[in-house]
């Protein structure tokens, strides 16, 4: 198993800044912005943006987690269903400006589904996707980010790991691993 | 990835502890979208459920429509009272035939123990037990765990009380599994000609007297006297029956402790319990009720989505 190095814990720090200083540029202070951070591993970058915002910023921000495995369009069609997580969305999102967080953005199937799950909690005015890592070529959906920390060319048998101190990892670091 | 050891839900004698956390797990996320503003999520878009009852139910049958609705699945619901079983239709060739309409999973009630397990050794579409006679009743039993979950957390050593007609409840004998698969201490309470004569090989704790059951135990779990299958005097009346077992809200006051009071419904107000018991703080049975759908509607999709 080969692994490379894609992002540094200082490249993703300086990445992570980037991405809260273009969402201030676009959302100036989150009146009418939420963020959602995708379960399962969309959160924890959901969360290092939501902090860096409001510290930044000065200002209250609505962060909420979705689920999307029960809007899955794979259901019924792989061996062992998907374990749902927690969503936890306490206010309403109709009208507002959603920024949907997720770590990688790969075939675009987990972001066709979230947006369906929103719909649940009410029609949103816009809705945006911020990723840290966008797969670039593995597309399936015609689904792009508004949002990106790094593109990376990788094929489809490749996988990209992200390990955050906020999930126990030592250190915050990106990794592109292949299978052999 | 997560999926159940068994094909079926036929009875929870069957199925492992890791199973019945799986389950918890899934219906803690359906609580959360039976109370989101829309209660619904496609994922058994594509699943035709057929709900087939032979005995009455109003309780579980409304509770797995609604999961299943809740769930986006289609449903046909079949009562043996005004079909073809009346014609002398056997239980296999009826339950052929709604699968021959492409039906993908069964939910059955039947007045035989067993009728479910001899329907899975002959059909592929995947069962559900909602109560077979005087067997098994999984579903009612994962709720009720649930349920005591959800107020005092891990069940593990916590002390449970059945009280009432043991001998004719499939509630309790799949409650009794199901808690003790999970850990807790398990009581039951009853007069002796309601008490199953082996009872206490399944490892549980034989009570006479209700007071002392209720002195012992953290959640009570009040068992309906089934008026239907009394054929056979069990007790003098229900008079001397409420007398005797009855619970009442005075009786739970003067125990000075916390204590949750759980009924499978129907109640038979004043019989094995009084109205203000049934109404008190102390009760949980409308949450039951609720918790039975998100439980219902786990099961129903974890069930769906194994291949």
């Amino acid at each position: 198993m080969q692994k490379k190095l894609i992002l540094d814990t200082d490249l993703l720090d300086i990445t992570i800044r980037r991405l809260c200083q273009q969402l201030i540029e676009n959302h100036n202070d989150f009146a009418d912005t939420v963020i959602i951070g995708m379960q399962p591993r969309g959160i924890f970058l959901a969360e290092i943006i939501h902090k860096k915002l409001e510290q930044d910023t000065g200002k209250t921000i609505l962060l909420g987690y979705l689920d999307a495995t029960f809007y899955r369009d794979d259901f019924r069609r792989r061996e062992t269903p998907v374990k749902a997580n927690e969503t936890r969305v306490p206010f309403i999102i109709e009208g507002k400006k959603v920024v949907l967080v997720d770590d990688v953005l790969f075939t675009g199937r987990s972001i066709r589904a979230a947006m369906d799950a929103m719909i649940a909690f009410g029609r949103p005015a816009t809705v945006e996707l911020l990723v840290l890592i966008d797969r670039k070529y593995n597309r399936e959906l015609p689904i792009a980010a508004d949002y990106i920390g790094k593109v990376v060319n990788t094929l489809t048998s490749q996988r990209v790991l992200v390990e955050l101190e906020a999930q126990g990892h030592k250190q915050n670091k990106i990794w592109l691993i292949n299978k052999d | 990835m997560s999926k159940l050891s068994q094909k079926h839900l036929l009875g929870i004698k069957d199925i492992t502890p890791e199973d019945i956390e799986l389950i918890f797990e899934t219906a803690d996320n359906f609580k959360e979208v039976i109370n989101r503003p829309i209660k619904k999520v496609p994922s058994l878009r594509d699943v035709t459920i057929a709900n087939v009852f032979f005995e009455n139910s109003t309780r579980t049958r409304l509770s797995f429509e609604l999961a299943q609705k809740r769930l986006s699945a289609d449903v046909i619901n079949f009562s043996a009272s005004n079909s073809s079983v009346k014609k002398g239709e056997t239980l296999l060739d009826t339950v052929n035939n709604i699968l021959a309409m492409k039906v993908d999973m069964i939910v059955m009630r039947h007045a035989s123990p067993g009728a479910p397990h001899y329907l899975a050794k002959h059909i592929s579409a995947n069962i559900v037990n909602a109560g077979d006679g005087t067997h098994e009743h999984p579903t009612q039993a994962l709720l009720d765990a649930f349920s005591i979950r959800e107020k005092l957390g891990d069940l593990a050593g916590k002390k449970i009380a059945i009280i009432g007609d043991i001998l004719h409840s499939r509630v309790a004998l799949s409650n009794i599994f199901a808690l003790k698969k999970l850990g807790a201490k398990v009581m039951v309470c009853g007069p002796p000609t309601l008490l199953p004569k082996f009872i206490a090989q399944l490892g549980v704790e034989v009570e006479l007297d209700v007071k002392k059951a209720l002195q012992w135990c953290d959640v009570a779990n009040v068992l309906r006297i089934q008026l239907e299958r009394q054929q056979i005097k069990y007790f003098p009346s229900l008079r001397e029956y409420s007398l005797y077992y009855g619970i009442s809200k005075r009786m739970l006051d003067s125990l000075k402790k916390q204590i949750i009071i759980m009924h499978p419904g129907p109640i038979n107000r004043g019989v094995e319990l009084t109205s203000d018991a049934a109404d008190s703080p102390h009760s949980i049975i409308l949450d039951q009720v609720e918790n039975g759908v998100a439980v219902r509607m786990a099961v129903l999709y974890l069930l769906a989505g194994a291949k």
